[in-house]
C-alpha cells in the first residue's frame, strides 16, 4: 500500500454551514446547513431540483460554494476538485457508474492511484487488498472479472470498493438502490450496516421513501434549495416525508379501479431480436395485453426491455416471432404504419426518441400527426389550428411552459414528459407502450403520470408498462411479467403478487423455483 | 520464382514497413486515449523534410532524426491544442493538420533545398551472428538501425499500454473519460501526452523515409502513407501486435507489386500499384464487424461537468 492512504484522516464529523450556490437564474443552494458524523447514515431527500445534487457536489469538491463553509473534525476545509475531497477521506458513488467496462475490477480500482512498483502496475497487490476489503464489508466480487460481465449489483460493489480502497471514511451515495433488485437492496443495506459499524459516515441520497425510512438514522428534506427539516428516521412517516418534500399532501398510491377487460389488443409470439451489439437481446418473448389492462414488465435494466419496446414500436427489426395488433400481423411494419393501427409510444429516452430538442413545444406536440388533419391540409400546415390545439393540450395536460413557441429544451424533465403524454394520449391509443415513463421525474410529476396511465386504462387502452421501478409496476399493473436475459421468467396476477418472488425472477430464477424458494 | 527473389521481396517488405510502424504505433497510442489524428501524413512530411534538411546541412543523420522527432512533437502539440483544449472536431482538425504539413513542407523545400537531392542515409547494420543464419538472417537482420528500432517499438508499446499505470490511464481516458476524471486522472494532460508522443513518432516515420529508406526529399514524399498508417490502427484493432501484422502484410504486398513491375511481368502498372490498397480495403471490410476493442470515447470531446 502506498502510504498516502494510510495517513488519511478519519472523518468523525463533517459540518456544512450556510452553503449558498447560485446558477444563472436559480438559487440551487440557499443557506443550507447539513452535518453528518461517523457511525450514522444521514439521508438527503428532495424532489428533482431541490438542491440534493448541488449540495452533494459541493461536499465532493465538484462545485465551489458561493458562500458558507465546510469543516471536517472541526477544521475548515476548502475543496478545489474531487481530488481534494478524496484526500480528506470523502468518497462518492455516482448514480451513473463511473466504471471502465472493458477493464477488470482491479484495473478500475487501481486507476489513478500510484503503484507500489512505481512505473509497473501492481494489479496483484491491488487484487489482494480488494479481497480483504470485500471480506470486511461483504462486497464479494472477483478482482479479475471484466466489469462489463458483472451484474448491475456487482458493478455497484466495485464502485463502493473503489471508494473504500482510497481510504474514504465518509461516503456519499447518490441514489444507490435505483438499479437494484429487492434482494440486492437487502445485501446493500447489510453492507451499509457494516460500514457504519466500522465507523464510517454515510450520506445517502434517494427518493424511495420506504428505503429512506428503513436505512437512515436522520433525514434532511430539501425543497427549492432550502432545508425544510431534519428529522430522526424513527419519528418519520412516508406521508409526512412526502408532504415535506412537495409542500402539500401527495397521493402515494393511485386508485386502481375495477375495469372490464376486453379483447387482446397487443400480442407478441416467440419474439426474438438483437441488441445494438448484434447479440441476442430477446429470446422468444410471449406476451398478450388486453383492452383495459396494464401489463407491467419488471426487470433489471438491460435485460431486453428496451429492445422489446423498440420492436413493438417498429423501431427495431425482430429476428424471429410475430407482433399482432388486434389480431393483425404487423411484424416488421414501420412506425408510421403502426401509428395508423393506434399505437402510442412513450420512449425510454425522452430527449432522444421522444422529442426534438430544438423544436418548439407546439411542433413537438404535433410531431406524429403533423401531416394530417387537423394540422395539415394537402401540403400546407394549418398554423391557426396548430396553435389552438397546442394551447388546448398545454392546458389539459398542465404543461408548464412560457408559451407554445418555447423551445422544448428549456422545459423541465417533468414537463417534457407531460408533453409526450399529451401527444401520445390525445391520439386515443388502442395500444400504449410506456417505457420508463417516470424515470427521473419527481414525486409530483410521477403522481401525474400514474394518474393519466390509470385513466387511459379506464378508457380501454391496452398498456404495456416497462419500468425498472418495481413499486411503480406493483401500483399500476393488472398483471406483472418479469423479464430476464430476453426471456419472460413468469407472469403473475396483481392479487398474487409476492415481491420476494418477483425479485428472484428478476435475478433469473424461474417462476416455479422462485415460488418454491419464497414459499 | 526463385528463392532469392522471395527473400528479396520479404526483406524489402520489412524495410518498407518501417515508416508505417512508427506512424501507426504513435496513432494507436493517441487513439487509445480517444483522439483520432488524421494529420499523420502531414506530420510525416514535416518530419521527412526536417530530417533531410538538417542531415543535408549538418551532415549528421542523428541530428536530423532528433529534429524530425521534435518537429513531429510540435505538430502533435498543435493537434492536442486544437482537439483537446479548443475541443474542435477531431476529423476536421486532422485534415487541417495534414494540409498544413503538406503545404509547409512543400514551401520550405522550395525555398531551402529547391531541387531533388540525395544523401547517404543510415547504413545497413548486419547483426553479428544472426545475419548469417540462412534465409532468416537475410530477411530480418540486415537492415538499418531505424528498422530494428521500429520492431522494438511493438513490445515497448505493448508494455507501456498494458503493464504501467500510465497505460492504464491512457486506456481509461479513451474508454470512459468521466470515470477517469472522477478518480483524479487529468484527462487533458493524458491526451496531450499521447498526441504529442504520436506526433513525435510520425516525425520519426517521416525521417525513416527521407534519411534511411529513400534518402531524398521531394514534394509530397509520403504520398498518403500517413493515411494508410491510420487505417492500420483500425486494421489492428488498437493492438500493437496486430497493427504490426497489418503493416507487414501491407508492405509485403507493396514489395511484391514493386517486383512485379521491375521484373516486367505482364500486369498493368496501375493495377499493380493498386494491389496493396485493395488488400487493405478487403481486410478492413472483413474486420469491420470486429471492433470490440474500439475506445468508446474515440473522436469524442471531453467536457467536464460544470464547476
Amino acid at each position: 500500500m502506498s502510504k498516502q492512504f494510510i495517513e488519511q484522516i478519519q472523518v468523525k464529523e463533517l459540518v456544512a454551514r450556510g452553503i449558498v450556490k447560485r446558477f444563472p437564474g436559480v438559487l440551487a443552494s440557499d443557506h443550507v446547513d447539513f452535518d453528518v458524523h461517523s457511525g450514522e447514515i444521514h439521508t438527503l431527500l428532495g424532489e428533482n431540483g431541490a438542491g440534493k445534487s448541488t449540495l452533494m457536489k459541493i461536499l465532493y469538491g465538484m462545485y465551489r460554494p458561493d458562500a458558507g463553509e465546510i469543516a471536517i473534525n472541526g477544521d475548515r476545509v476548502r475543496f478545489h476538485s474531487p481530488l481534494d475531497a478524496i484526500r480528506h477521506g470523502i468518497g462518492m458513488v455516482h448514480q451513473h457508474f463511473m466504471l471502465v467496462p472493458t477493464f477488470t475490477v482491479a484495473e478500475n480500482v487501481a486507476l489513478g492511484l500510484p503503484s507500489s512498483r512505481r512505473v509497473l502496475l501492481d494489479l496483484d497487490v491491488v487484487s489482494k487488498r480488494i479481497e480483504e476489503l470485500a471480506k470486511t464489508y461483504g462486497l464479494q466480487v472477483d478482482p479479475a472479472a471484466k466489469v462489463w460481465q458483472l451484474s448491475v449489483g456487482e458493478q455497484q460493489r466495485v464502485e463502493i470498493l473503489k471508494v473504500l480502497y482510497r481510504g474514504a471514511s465518509l461516503l456519499i451515495l447518490d441514489e444507490p438502490t435505483a438499479v437494484l433488485t429487492p434482494q440486492e437492496v437487502d445485501e446493500f443495506s447489510e453492507t451499509l450496516r457494516r460500514m457504519i459499524d466500522e465507523g464510517h459516515a454515510i450520506v445517502f441520497i434517494s427518493h424511495k421513501l420506504h428505503e429512506v425510512l428503513a436505512l437512515s438514522d436522520r433525514i434532511t428534506v430539501l425543497r427549492s434549495g432550502r432545508v425544510v427539516d431534519t428529522v430522526p428516521a424513527v419519528d418519520a412517516t412516508k406521508a409526512g416525508l412526502a408532504r415535506l418534500m412537495v409542500g402539500r399532501e401527495v397521493i402515494l398510491q393511485v386508485d386502481h379501479p375495477e375495469v372490464a377487460q376486453g379483447d387482446v389488443r397487443l400480442a407478441v409470439h416467440g419474439l426474438s431480436a438483437n441488441g445494438n451489439s448484434g447479440l441476442p437481446a430477446l429470446r422468444g418473448v410471449d406476451l398478450e395485453v388486453r383492452a383495459g389492462e396494464i401489463l407491467g414488465l419488471a426487470g433489471v435494466s438491460g435485460n431486453g426491455q428496451k429492445e422489446l419496446a423498440e420492436v413493438i414500436a417498429g423501431m427495431r427489426r425482430p429476428t424471429g416471432g410475430r407482433v399482432l395488433f388486434d389480431g393483425t400481423d404487423v411484424t416488421g411494419a414501420l412506425p408510421g404504419k403502426l401509428l395508423d393501427h393506434g399505437l402510442s409510444y412513450i420512449p425510454e429516452e425522452r430527449m432522444v426518441d421522444g422529442t426534438v430538442r430544438d423544436f418548439s413545444v407546439a411542433e413537438n406536440l404535433i410531431l406524429k400527426d403533423h401531416h394530417r388533419k387537423p394540422y395539415a391540409h394537402w401540403v400546407f400546415m394549418d398554423s391557426a389550428k396548430i396553435a389552438s390545439e397546442s394551447d388546448r393540450l398545454i392546458e389539459a395536460f398542465d404543461i408548464r411552459t412560457p408559451s407554445r413557441q418555447t423551445p422544448l429544451k428549456s422545459l423541465s424533465g417533468g414537463n417534457i414528459q407531460k408533453l409526450i403524454l399529451a401527444r401520445e394520449l390525445s391520439r386515443d391509443p388502442s395500444v400504449l407502450v410506456a417505457a420508463q415513463p417516470t424515470r427521473g421525474l419527481d414525486v409530483s410529476a410521477t403522481e401525474y403520470v400514474h394518474r393519466r396511465l390509470i385513466e387511459q386504462r379506464s378508457a380501454g387502452t391496452a398498456t404495456l408498462l416497462i419500468s425498472e421501478d418495481l413499486d411503480e409496476i406493483l401500483n399500476l399493473s393488472d398483471r406483472i411479467a418479469v423479464i430476464y436475459e430476453g426471456r419472460i421468467m413468469g407472469i403473475v396476477d396483481r392479487e398474487d403478487v409476492d415481491v420476494e418472488r418477483i425479485g428472484l425472477m428478476m435475478a433469473g430464477v424461474s417462476e416455479q423455483a422462485a415460488g418454491n424458494a419464497s414459499a | 520464382m526463385s528463392w532469392s527473389i522471395i527473400i528479396g521481396i520479404l526483406s524489402s517488405g520489412i524495410r518498407l514497413a518501417t515508416p508505417y510502424l512508427y506512424a501507426a504505433v504513435g496513432e494507436t497510442i493517441g487513439q487509445l486515449s480517444g483522439v483520432v489524428n488524421l494529420g499523420v501524413d502531414g506530420v510525416m512530411l514535416m518530419g521527412a523534410y526536417v530530417a533531410f534538411f538538417v542531415a543535408l546541412r549538418t551532415g549528421s543523420l542523428s541530428l536530423g532524426l532528433i529534429a524530425a522527432a521534435g518537429m513531429g512533437g510540435v505538430f502533435g502539440l498543435i493537434m492536442a491544442f486544437i482537439s483537446v483544449t479548443l475541443k474542435a472536431e477531431q476529423g476536421i482538425s486532422g485534415i487541417g493538420l495534414y494540409l498544413f504539413g503538406l503545404g509547409l513542407s512543400t514551401f520550405l523545400f522550395g525555398i531551402t533545398i529547391r531541387n531533388v537531392q540525395t544523401i547517404d542515409g543510415f547504413p545497413d547494420l548486419a547483426i553479428p551472428g544472426l545475419s548469417r543464419i540462412p534465409v532468416i538472417g537475410e530477411i530480418f537482420f540486415q537492415h538499418n538501425i531505424l528498422v530494428y528500432v521500429a520492431f522494438a517499438l511493438i513490445p515497448i508499446a505493448w508494455f507501456l499500454l498494458n503493464k504501467t499505470p500510465f497505460g492504464l490511464k491512457v486506456r481509461a481516458v479513451g474508454q470512459n473519460p468521466e470515470a477517469a476524471d472522477s478518480l483524479g486522472v487529468n484527462v487533458a494532460r493524458v491526451r496531450y501526452l499521447t498526441v504529442t508522443l504520436g506526433g513525435m513518432l510520425s516525425g520519426v516515420a517521416g525521417a525513416s523515409l527521407s534519411i534511411a529508406l529513400l534518402n531524398t526529399f521531394q514534394q509530397n514524399l509520403t504520398n498518403g502513407m500517413g493515411f494508410i498508417a491510420v487505417a492500420l490502427v483500425y486494421f489492428g484493432g488498437w493492438r500493437p501486435v496486430l497493427v504490426f501484422a497489418g503493416a507487414l502484410l501491407f508492405s509485403t504486398v507493396n514489395a511484391l507489386q514493386i517486383w512485379l513491375q521491375v521484373a516486367g511481368i505482364n500486369v498493368p502498372s496501375d493495377v499493380a500499384l493498386m494491389l496493396p490498397y485493395i488488400v487493405t480495403i478487403l481486410v478492413l471490410a472483413a474486420m469491420a464487424k470486429r471492433r470490440v476493442n474500439a475506445p468508446a470515447a474515440l473522436n469524442k470531446r471531453f467536457e467536464r461537468g460544470e464547476s
